[in-house]
């Protein structure tokens, strides 16, 4: 079966920082995918080379099957890449419900004239569009806060409002940066859950960048270590923690 | 009944609070309709009541850009002036053709909004690439030019068709019975004033109406998310350049409206620093800025109280100018002093975001 992405060779450089370099990877539907590493190993910036806020100057970057490299990020995200970030990234004043609708938005359509006349298409896919993130919100524990602002949400919940404005474009593949920074041991607990949830109910890829080791060994089935810009180890997560070259550089013994 | 009640009860604080907006509206306009009709208003005053139809749609139309796309435009008299000379221009040449004062008005309308419009895409397109300051920068330079272009046009008509000149009214070389009807910084005289206190109020509601509809549409969504997070919104496919250009187009556009409100208020119709030029759209901006950037019905408030204020003080008129400064000062103070951003941070949450690498 074709991996639903494939990286071969991606690189970077910022200045004279070769931030990524060589950088393989490839991802099967469905997988629950970990990428590792130091701080200021690339972790990052290979998510925003894949989403195109960064353009590789190296490698290529093939999603089921369509080469994506160098694409620019609205096109990436049409093709199937939605993602969080390290620091979260919401629509501040704007509600929990519509954060959520921002991420469906190039999923239902209405012209501007029908919105702003309020006619009949306004009304009906407005409509969908509530339900479809309601739906989504009541994954993520949300719903009961559907009015409030996002910025009114506590740390937690922002991070989990991210994830369900992401799936809300309805992605092939979901890129996790760091989602359980900040949280204490229960909510990690609950985030696993809610990750390992999504990946069942919508059938989702996710590749994730965690720190927490608790939480990578528990739901990551493959992971990849990176360390300077450049893969250090790859495969099983149990082989892969137990790497002896892993464990010098990054788990610290 | 009662399930209007039901409706009315469950209906969202939004849509209460655009209710509202309108409600004032049209309980200002009643209002000062009945003290007009009973005389118990100064003419100075009642003369004003256009100017102040002008001022709102103005502010509520920068609103537009200001708060809800979030980026600072300095050249909103500039698209007030498009609308207002191609609108007069438009009703001079068909005065004496369309003698239905109504329709040739409409019409007019049409175009003063479809050509400020159009001058709202062309700059709009390389002028939007900028951020903050810059744009700032190149829209007040923009603003300038729309108006320093009207002076320098000079345009007559005669038996043979329109002649067109950027020198003088000689270079027209009219016949003995050409008109002119744009004659360069003497501008437009003769416009039909077709501009009425009722026709300022059913533009401002219309203004209210595409605004805050758009604003609580897909697109008006698209807009703000840009305005929260650029990056974010791209990340979730969200078209930058479209939605920054619409939202400013349609600003322009409805400036145009204001401008043929304008241009039909007048006999004259001649463009300054002071109707067109950057006083006006710093004006505009201060009534976005006091009645609280982002907030519909705050930029119509000041924009009402700002124009009113310097009237009601005439009797102070030494004071005037200096009570507005320190108006100004106060509410530079409460936007960017340093101990008044961390203030507004910690309990209104509307600080600037700091530009870094995206982590
Ligand atoms: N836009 C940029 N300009 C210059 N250097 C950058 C930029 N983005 C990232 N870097 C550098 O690239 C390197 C990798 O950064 P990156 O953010 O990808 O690390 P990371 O693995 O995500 O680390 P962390 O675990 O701390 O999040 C760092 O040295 C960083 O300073
Ligand atoms: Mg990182």
């Amino acid at each position: 079966m074709a991996a639903l992405l494939d990286v071969k060779n991606l690189g970077i450089s910022f200045g004279g920082l070769r931030a990524v370099n060589g950088f393989d990877i490839s991802i099967e539907k469905e997988q629950l995918y970990g990428l590792i590493g130091p701080n200021g190993a690339g972790k990052t910036t290979v998510f925003n080379l894949l989403t195109g806020v960064y353009k590789p100057d190296a490698g290529k970057v093939i999603l089921d099957g369509q080469d994506i490299t160098g694409k620019k990020t609205i096109d990436i995200s049409k093709a199937g890449i939605a993602r969080t970030f390290q620091n979260i990234r919401l629509f501040s004043k704007l509600s929990v419900l519509d954060n959520v609708k921002v991420g469906l938005h190039n999923k239902h359509h209405y012209s501007t004239i029908e919105g702003i006349l309020r006619l009949h298409g306004y009304r009906k896919v407005e409509k969908e569009m509530n339900e479809q993130a309601m739906e989504l919100l009541k994954v993520f524990d949300l719903a009961d806060h559907a009015d409030y602002l996002a910025s009114n949400l506590p740390y937690g919940q922002q991070r989990r409002l991210e994830i369900a404005r992401a799936l809300a474009t309805e992605p092939k593949l979901l890129l996790l940066d760091e989602p359980a920074a900040g949280m204490n041991p229960n909510e990690t607990g609950e985030l696993m859950e809610m990750i390992q949830f999504v990946r069942e109910k919508f059938h989702m890829t996710i590749l994730l960048i965690e720190h927490d080791m608790k939480l990578v060994s528990g739901i990551c089935e493959k992971l990849t270590v990176l360390n300077f810009g450049e893969v250090l180890a790859q495969g099983d997560t149990a082989s892969v923690l137990n790497d002896p070259q892993v464990i010098t550089a990054y788990l610290g013994e | 009944m009662r399930d209007r009640m039901k409706k009315i009860k469950n209906m969202n604080k939004n849509t209460k609070s655009n209710l509202i907006t309108y409600g004032i509206v049209i309980v200002a306009f009643l209002v000062m309709q009945t003290l007009i009709s009973t005389g118990s208003i100064s003419s100075l005053l009642e003369g004003l009541m256009v100017p102040l139809c002008i001022y709102i749609i103005l502010a509520v139309s920068l609103n537009l850009v200001v708060g809800i796309l979030g980026e600072l435009s300095l050249g909103h008299a500039g698209f007030m002036c498009a609308g207002a000379f191609s609108s007069a221009f438009f009703s001079k040449c068909m005065k004496d053709v369309i003698e239905n004062g109504t329709l040739r008005f409409i019409l007019a309308l049409l175009i003063g909004i479809a050509v400020a419009a159009v001058f709202g895409i062309i700059i709009g397109i390389p002028v939007l690439r900028l951020k903050g300051d810059y744009l700032a920068i190149v829209t007040l330079a923009f603003g300038e030019i729309i108006k320093n272009l009207v002076n320098v046009v000079f345009i007559g008509k005669d038996a043979n068709g329109f002649h067109f000149s950027t020198k003088d009214v000689m270079d027209l070389n009219m016949e003995l019975d050409g008109e002119v009807i744009v004659n360069g910084p003497q501008g437009i005289t003769g416009t039909p004033q077709d501009s009425t206190f009722f026709i300022g109020v059913v533009l401002i509601l219309i203004t209210l109406f595409i605004v805050i509809n758009l604003v609580n549409s897909r697109d008006g969504r698209a807009i703000m998310a840009i305005r929260d997070n650029r990056i974010a919104a791209e990340s979730v496919g969200i078209n930058i350049t479209k939605y920054k250009l619409m939202a400013f187009t349609i600003s322009a556009a409805l400036a145009g409206g204001a401008g043929v409100l304008y241009a039909h208020n007048l006999s004259t119709l001649t463009a300054n620093t002071n109707n067109f030029g950057y006083n006006m759209s710093i004006n505009i901006l201060v009534f976005v800025v006091l009645g609280g950037i982002g907030n519909i019905r705050g930029s119509m408030i000041a924009a009402v109280i700002l124009t009113l204020l310097p009237e009601m003080l005439r009797g102070l008129s030494d004071y005037r100018m200096l009570i507005y400064a320190i108006v100004l000062i106060l509410m530079m103070l409460f936007n960017w002093a340093p101990k008044s951003i961390e203030w507004r941070e910690k309990y209104l949450s509307f600080g600037k975001k700091k530009k870094e690498a995206v982590k």
